[in-house]
């Protein structure tokens, strides 16, 4: 090797590793973005979050999401009505010796972010992603915190036993691959799937 | 020994009370205070029933369906079955006992003589704590108020008709009209 040409590496080398130096962290891809989307709705469309996000007038229970047992019903404030709200039976922690879930802040998401069709059907990936976008922009809602934070989504990753004793499925991440999985998705600039 | 809530007791509970795990809790109750000493998984029910001799609040069916051993719990229509004592902090409670010294309570209850809703009556201790807690935010309920904030308390008698209109005639007289 020249020296000239050892020198034009060394030129080459000092600049490449200032240029990554500045850039700091890299800004994931879109693909990359949509990869942690995908992550995303395979938690939020899980029967722990989903059970409670219907369109209907009425919360779901257990894994096969059926209507909510005993005439319980939204509400003016989806939290139930008077008489019979949610907090008739869940409490601001799990009673894992009655097999009723509880967590603060227990009740139904608003309609605005229903991630359900009238007929109980889950919606698509694209249509939860864009509810979701517009809901947070609307809210200037910070969704990496609220995902790492909101005690009802903390919930779905510890929800307690059933009545029968056995623990209640979780989602199929963990909390913290969640939490990753939103940040990367929010880092990537939120994007969603086409269809 | 507390009684279950429900038929199938988790092998943790059961293993709790083999340990013989108690605390010591500081209620109110219907404005008194009251001490007991319970394993923190004992429903609320069976605190009143068991230890405070309290038996108005009935045990129906154990896991919140029926609505009998409904309790007011910082004012909210609370199912007792399945409250464990160590979840209920310091809420004030009020049971059926205290019905009769409420304002509305004791309207709601000279209307459930006035309209004779009660047959075999083990419900009706529920169904007056749910009417009362409808009442006191919602002084002129609907048809559709009543059903749904009374939907979750069952009467296998099937008084619906004669609650119904009991709570309406308790409506009427707490707005200052006659029956």
């Amino acid at each position: 090797m020249s020296p000239r040409t050892a020198l034009l590496l060394v030129v080459i080398g000092v600049f490449s590793t200032r240029s990554l130096l500045q850039a700091g962290p890299q800004t994931p891809s879109r693909v990359e973005g949509l990869a942690a989307w995908n992550r995303v709705y395979s938690v939020v469309s899980s029967p722990r979050c989903i059970n409670c996000h219907t369109a209907t007038q009425y919360p779901q229970q257990g894994d096969d999401r059926h209507r909510h047992l005993f005439n319980v019903v939204r509400g003016p404030s989806n939290a139930g009505v008077v008489g019979l709200n949610c907090g008739t039976c869940h409490q601001s922690s799990n009673a894992d010796s009655t097999g009723v879930p509880g967590a603060m802040h227990w009740q139904l998401a608003p309609l605005s972010m229903k991630w359900q069709d009238a007929a109980d059907r889950v919606l698509p990936s694209p249509q939860v992603c864009r509810i979701i976008v517009s809901e947070a922009k609307r809210h200037h809602l910070d969704l990496v915190q609220h995902h790492a934070e909101e005690a009802l989504v903390r919930w779905a990753f510890q929800p307690g036993l059933r009545n029968d004793g056995t623990p209640r499925n979780t989602p199929p991440l963990t909390h913290e691959q969640f939490v990753d999985a939103t940040r990367m998705w929010v880092a990537a600039g939120s994007p969603c799937p086409e269809r | 020994m507390p009684r279950e809530c429900g038929s199938r007791p988790a092998a943790h509970v059961l293993n709790a009370r083999k340990a013989g795990f108690v605390e010591t809790y500081q209620l109110t109750i219907n404005g008194e205070k009251k001490q007991v000493t319970a394993d923190p998984s004992t429903p609320l029910l069976w605190v009143l029933r068991d230890d405070l001799k309290m038996t108005g609040t009935k045990y129906g069916c154990g896991v919140a369906a029926c609505g009998a051993c409904t309790v007011h719990v910082a004012g909210v229509a609370t199912r007792s079955c399945v409250l464990p004592i160590a979840l209920l902090g310091d809420r004030p409670v009020l049971t059926i006992e205290s019905m009769s010294s409420d304002p509305i309570g004791r309207v709601v209850q000279n209307a459930w003589v006035s309209e004779d809703v009660v047959q075999c009556g083990y419900c009706q201790s529920g169904q007056i704590m749910t009417a009362v807690a409808l009442l006191k935010t919602t002084r002129t309920p609907t048809d559709t108020n009543i059903e749904e904030s009374m939907g979750g308390n069952l009467c296998r008698c099937g008084t619906y008709v004669r609650i119904r209109e009991a709570i309406k005639v308790a409506s009427r007289q707490l707005a200052g009209g006659g029956r």
